[in-house]
């Protein structure tokens, strides 16, 4: 088991042909994901190393039965990509995008919620899921993620930021912890998945049996995945929040990451999520730390 | 990206939204200019974007052109906590019969637009709110369906807007909205709305937050980039295309990643440090990425040590330390390096480092993100 994808997935890569797409698609193939199709309009009928390339989402889904979708376009194309997508009957979207308007990106979350409730959005400006040993749809370095070990208690990641994504795998492969889905949602101010959604998806997946969760100054999503955790995550949970130093006012790199009118600080996020029961580190290896000692209560 | 005061009134009168006839200037005389033109009597206002302008003396009535060039004298080149004055905005002033309060933003969590209005502006709104919080109506509106002139007058009658002013305040809501949507605002903020004793309803002030990601459908907000209130570093930061923010510390710091960024700034303060600033290189760590970085610390005075700290995800340690040994030939630092290289065949990056010859007194590499941070603020502090 895993959240969102496994080995089963079909993915098409929306811009497969590409820089991005292109790279990207290839790595995610190369890992072992399926990757059955690329969509760029007016190409349809080439390929991409062997990877079929089509005109429409309609048509890849048509040929392939793709179930998901990895959107790797510029930001003025992305809405419409998404969109197209969702249309299609595609059921799990994730979009890399940085640079998204916010405005664009409301319209597409709400038109999403109110035409297409079966369609899950992952991103934008996200690194994407992996599910080690089994799919990786997205930017994040298979390798360093260790696979599921069997009949060990296994880790399920989620996390606003790269960088800090990649480096919480690291941490866990490097004490031999393997980790059930790792999921990036991003650090815009609307992403289409939140703490909350993947936070109740590895609360009933019988592969994950902690949790890490690291997020970020801006916004309430942390205070909110906090409420949540209170009232249904039974399973235990490390966190690491960054940006207890960052100053107000000031967006730290990601369009979502700001302290505005005194809230979304760090320290208030880190006293929601110690209150729900989280053991909060103070910086990612000590969240790292804090797990491998849950993991290993978990054990004995 | 925070427009001033003259901005963003300009961009509300592109969307039809009424404000006072005026201008801006820059000096004295062009101040006496825009204030026969606007009529009297006016408001010289300074144009700073920080609040408590008229407590601080940045806004003056002037009744004729010699109280207009003693007030733009006073005015200009005024130090309001810390900002100082290079513009000051000269309207018409106006008759206030009633001051209320209108703005838009994104509501995070709702994931919907949000409209604030209240019939009690031109003070504080978050003390109105704190006071009376019936006073304020918050009203969530689908950015799909968009909001219309008659959801707009009910908030206002929700909001006891008073029955001569309904009209003309749902008037601007509607057209503010356009503003906030269509000209992708992350806040769109008059405070306060005022309504004159002809029953006319308009804007006093503007507040306009841009949203950085839509720039590119917007080449008019170029001339707002060239007034964008930045530091010499940051400005330096800028011309290499680098996510920079200056602050007050003595570390350096470099990461590839805005989450590993802010992680970064966070150790070297659990540590005892502090730091010089807020710099992502992104995913990748080149040459000439690095070396531009590098240059712009180099450029901060209160620079004492370095920490690069880089995560190789799909930009393997090997290549990163490629880069970062290329940039030190390039780049003549005045502080030390501390570096943090984990990751994708970070081993053999460390490898590189070590074997490039760099002296200890330049270079050091550490294992993790802490022992790198506690030796560069060590060194910052002059302990080492």
């Amino acid at each position: 088991m895993a959240i969102f994808v496994d080995e089963r997935t079909k993915v098409i890569v929306q811009g497969l042909t590409g820089g991005q797409g292109k790279y990207h698609g290839l790595r995610n193939r190369a890992y072992g994901t399926q990757v059955v199709g690329g969509v760029t309009p007016g190409k349809g009928g080439t390929d991409v190393e062997g990877i079929p390339v089509f005109d429409s989402v309609a048509e890849a889904v048509a040929a392939t039965g793709a179930t998901a979708s990895f959107v790797a376009v510029p930001p003025k194309a992305a809405p419409a990509a998404i969109l197209e997508a969702a249309r299609a009957g595609i059921g799990f979207v994730v979009c890399i995008t940085e640079g998204i308007p916010a405005q664009d990106e409301a319209k597409v979350f709400n038109t999403l919620v109110r035409d297409h409730p079966a369609t899950r959005l992952l991103g934008p400006n996200c690194p994407g899921v992996i599910s080690p040993g089994k799919c990786n749809i997205g930017i994040t370095a298979g390798e360093i993620a260790l696979p599921p070990v069997p009949g060990r208690p296994n880790v399920g990641i989620v996390s606003r930021s790269g960088t800090l994504t990649y480096q919480a795998l690291y941490e866990l492969k490097q004490r031999g912890i393997g980790v059930s889905t790792c999921v990036g949602i991003g650090g815009d101010p609307v992403p289409g998945t939140s703490f909350v959604d993947c936070l109740a998806e590895f609360q009933n997946d019988p592969e994950t049996a902690a949790i890490i969760m690291i997020g970020e100054i801006g916004g309430s999503a942390e205070e909110e995945a906090a409420e949540f955790i209170t009232a249904h995550v039974t399973k235990p949970m490390s966190a690491y929040i960054a940006g207890v130093t960052a100053p107000a006012g000031k967006k730290m790199g990601h369009a979502g990451a700001i302290i505005s009118g005194g809230k979304g600080t760090a320290q208030g996020k880190m006293q929601a999520l110690a209150a729900a029961g989280v053991e909060v580190g103070q910086n990612p290896t000590e969240a790292g730390d804090l797990m491998a000692g849950i993991v290993a209560s978990l054990s004995s | 990206m925070d427009l001033f005061e003259y901005q963003g009134k300009q961009y509300f009168a592109r969307f039809g939204i009424p404000v006072s006839p005026g201008g801006v200037a820059d000096t004295v005389d062009q101040a006496v200019a825009v204030a026969q033109s606007a009529g009297y009597p006016v408001v010289v206002k300074a144009q700073v974007q920080v609040g408590g302008r008229g407590k601080a003396g940045g806004i003056k009535l002037a009744s004729d052109a010699d109280e207009v060039r003693l007030h733009a004298g006073n005015i200009l080149g005024m130090d309001i906590k810390g900002h100082v004055v290079h513009r000051v905005w000269v309207e018409h002033a106006s008759d206030i019969d009633e001051e209320y309060y209108a703005s838009f933003t994104l509501d995070r969590a709702a994931k919907k637009h949000l409209l604030m209005l209240s019939a009690q502006g031109g003070v504080d709104i978050e003390e109105v709110a704190a006071k009376d919080p019936s006073a304020l109506v918050k009203l969530h509106i689908d950015p799909v369906d968009g909001l219309s002139l008659e959801t707009a007058r009910q908030a206002a009658v929700t909001a006891r807007i008073p029955e001569r002013a309904l009209a003309g305040t749902a008037d601007i809501l509607v057209t503010l909205y356009d503003c906030f949507t269509q000209g992708d605002c992350d806040l769109a903020e008059i405070n306060p709305l005022i309504l004159k004793p002809t029953g006319e309803v308009h804007a006093l002030d503007a507040k306009v937050s841009l949203d950085a990601n839509a720039a590119f459908r917007h080449p008019e907000w170029d001339e707002y980039r060239a007034t964008e209130v930045l530091d010499d570093r940051e400005q330096l930061a800028r011309t290499h295309d680098l996510q920079y923010i200056g602050l007050e510390g003595s570390v350096g710091i470099i990461a590839n990643g805005a989450g590993l960024a802010m992680s970064t700034l966070d150790v070297v303060n659990q540590v005892g440090g502090t730091a010089a600033n807020f710099l992502d290189i992104g995913g990748g760590a080149n040459a000439d990425v690095m070396a531009a970085a590098l240059e712009v610390i180099n450029f901060d005075q209160n620079v004492r040590s370095i920490f690069i700290n880089i995560f190789g995800g799909i930009t393997r340690g090997e290549e990163v330390a490629k880069g970062i040994v290329e940039a030190l030939s390039r780049v003549d630092l005045r502080a030390p390096i501390v570096i943090r290289l984990d990751g994708t065949n970070a081993e053999e990056g460390r490898e590189i480092l070590a074997r490039a010859g760099i002296p200890e007194s330049r270079l050091i590499s550490k294992p993790t993100m802490l022992e790198a941070a506690r030796a560069a603020v060590a060194i910052a502090k002059g302990s080492n």
